[in-house]
C-alpha cells in the first residue's frame, strides 16, 4: 500500500515551500528531509529535549510534536532564519561571546527559544532567563553560560535597537 | 520513533468532524495540540488507523468569560487560556495551574480541552476541572451532552467520551466571591510531571474562619481526587493531612516511592490550604 501524500505549503524563513508528504511527517523531519534545513536538530523525538524548537507564527514550538500537514499555510522560522544576511543575530552573537555552546547539538533549540523569549521580555532578570530556557536540555556546555548569553543578548538587542 | 502510517482527516467544522468521528472514531484519535498524543504515536504505544485533526476548526479556538465561569474551546492553546486576564479573574485556578503545565513551548501548542480528554491523572487541568466542579461538553452526530467532571474521568487515560464524540468545550465555574485558591506541586524539575500536586479552594465566613476547604490531588490517584477537608481542617491541620494521606493511593515508580508521594501529599495539602486561605483573606480585605 502506498501512503497517501498531502500538499503541505509553508512559509519557511520567508520563502514559500510546497512539498507532497505523508501525513505522519513531523515538522522536524519535513524541515530536515524534505527541505534540507538540517539546522533544526532532532534529539529525543518526543518533546522532552527542546533541540527541535522552531518558531511557528513567531512562537516557539517543538517541531517533533507537530505534523507538517497540520500547519499548512502557516509561517515557520528555523535557526537558519535567525541570522541577518551578514553576520549573526543578537542571540547568536551572545552565544559566541559567552561560550554558550560546546558541541552545539542543543544550540538551535536554545537560539529559537531565546529569540522568542526576548521578544516577549526584552529585559529579563537572571531568574527570568533560567525560566526562559527551562524547557531545553543541554548535556555538555552547562546552563550557566547559556543564562549569561540570554542576558548578554538582551544587552546587545538594546544597544542595536538605537 | 516515527509514527505508524495513518489516514489523516482535516475537518474544517464541528459537523464535519463529528461526521468523520462517527465513521472512523472506533479506530481513530482526535488530534488537537498533540503534545501528549504525538509522543504516544512516535513511541508506537498507539497506532490508530485514523487521525482526526481539528486544528482547522477555527470556531473551537475561543476562551469566553462570564460571571458564571470560563468556557474554553477545544482548540484554545494552554498559553492563550493562561494569558486570558478575564478568565484569570473569574477562575484564578486556571492561570495558577497552567503555569505548572510543562514548559511555555509546550503550552504554546497543547490545548486545555485536549489535556482533559487525555485524562492523565498527572495532569494539572484535570485536577482543576474536578476541583471547581466543571464540565465537558461532548458532541457527536447523535447530539450534544454535558458531562460533569465527577463522572468524566474513569481511570488513567480513560474518559467518558465515546469513540464518536468530540470534546468541544470545557466549562470552569467561577470562583465564589470571598473564596481563595492555590495550586502547588513538587516535580523533579520545573515543568516535569508532578510527583504530587494539590489544588485548593478555601471559603471564609464573615468572621474570617474557614467555612469550606476542598483540595484536589494529582499524580497520587487514578483519577482526579477531590476531598472535602473542611471539618478536618477546622479541627486541626494535622487532621486534614491525615484525611488526605488515607484517601490517596500513590504508586511507586522510577521517580518516587509511594511513601514519598504520600508524604508530599500531606505537606502540599497544608501548603495549598494555607495559600488558598491567605488569598481568600486578601480578597476579603480588598472587598
Amino acid at each position: 500500500m502506498t501512503e497517501e501524500r498531502h500538499d503541505v505549503q509553508l512559509t519557511v524563513n520567508g520563502h514559500h515551500r510546497s512539498v507532497l508528504v505523508p501525513a505522519r511527517r513531523t515538522l522536524s523531519d519535513f524541515l530536515r528531509h524534505d527541505l534540507g534545513l538540517t539546522g533544526t536538530h532532532v534529539g529525543c523525538e518526543h518533546g522532552v529535549c527542546g533541540a527541535c524548537t522552531v518558531l511557528l507564527d513567531g512562537e516557539p514550538v517543538r517541531s517533533c510534536l507537530i505534523f507538517a500537514v497540520t500547519i499548512t499555510g502557516h509561517e515557520v522560522t528555523t535557526v537558519e532564519g535567525l541570522a541577518p544576511a551578514d553576520g549573526l543575530s543578537p542571540v547568536q552573537q551572545a552565544f559566541r561571546e559567552c561560550h554558550a555552546l560546546q558541541c552545539g547539538f542543543c544550540t538551535p533549540g536554545f537560539l529559537t527559544t531565546i529569540t522568542a523569549g526576548l521578544a516577549d521580555n526584552p529585559a529579563p532578570t537572571r531568574a527570568d532567563a533560567v525560566e526562559m530556557i527551562a524547557g531545553n536540555l543541554c548535556r555538555c556546555t552547562g546552563y550557566q553560560n547559556i543564562v549569561d548569553a540570554v542576558l548578554r543578548a538582551a544587552e546587545i538587542s538594546e544597544q542595536t535597537s538605537w | 520513533m516515527k509514527p505508524a502510517p495513518f489516514v489523516w482527516h482535516g475537518p474544517e467544522s464541528v459537523p464535519q468532524a463529528v461526521q468523520v468521528l462517527a465513521e472512523f472514531g472506533g479506530d481513530g484519535k482526535v488530534l488537537a495540540g498533540g503534545q501528549s498524543l504525538v509522543p504516544v504515536l512516535a513511541m508506537r504505544l498507539a497506532e490508530p488507523a485514523h487521525l482526526i485533526d481539528i486544528n482547522r476548526i477555527a470556531d473551537l479556538n475561543f476562551v469566553t468569560s462570564s460571571p458564571d465561569g470560563v468556557t474554553v474551546g477545544a482548540l484554545a492553546r494552554h498559553s492563550r487560556v493562561e494569558g486570558d486576564i478575564a478568565a484569570g479573574r473569574v477562575q484564578p485556578l486556571l492561570a495558577q495551574a497552567l503555569k505548572l503545565v510543562a514548559h511555555p513551548t509546550i503550552r504554546n501548542r497543547g490545548t486545555t480541552v485536549g489535556s482533559l480528554a487525555h485524562a492523565d491523572p498527572a495532569g494539572e487541568m484535570t485536577a482543576v476541572l474536578a476541583l471547581c466542579g466543571g464540565s465537558i461538553t461532548a458532541q457527536s452526530t447523535r447530539g450534544k451532552r454535558t458531562i460533569p467532571a465527577a463522572s468524566f474521568f474513569h481511570g488513567p487515560l480513560e474518559s467518558d467520551l465515546a469513540h464518536d464524540e468530540l470534546a468541544v468545550e470545557a466549562f470552569f465555574p467561577a470562583l465564589p466571591t470571598g473564596a481563595g485558591t492555590a495550586f502547588v506541586e513538587i516535580a523533579r524539575r520545573h515543568g516535569d510531571y508532578a510527583l504530587c500536586g494539590v489544588g485548593a479552594i478555601a471559603e471564609l465566613d464573615e468572621s474570617g474562619s474557614v467555612q469550606a476547604l476542598r483540595c484536589a490531588y494529582l499524580s497520587v490517584t487514578d483519577t482526579p481526587l477531590v476531598l472535602d477537608l473542611t471539618r478536618a481542617w477546622q479541627s486541626a491541620e494535622a487532621d486534614a493531612v491525615e484525611q488526605a494521606k488515607l484517601a490517596i493511593d500513590p504508586q511507586s515508580d522510577l521517580h518516587a516511592t509511594a511513601d514519598y508521594r504520600r508524604q508530599l501529599a500531606g505537606v502540599l495539602t497544608v501548603r495549598a490550604a494555607r495559600q488558598a486561605i491567605s488569598a481568600a483573606e486578601r480578597g476579603a480585605r480588598a472587598a
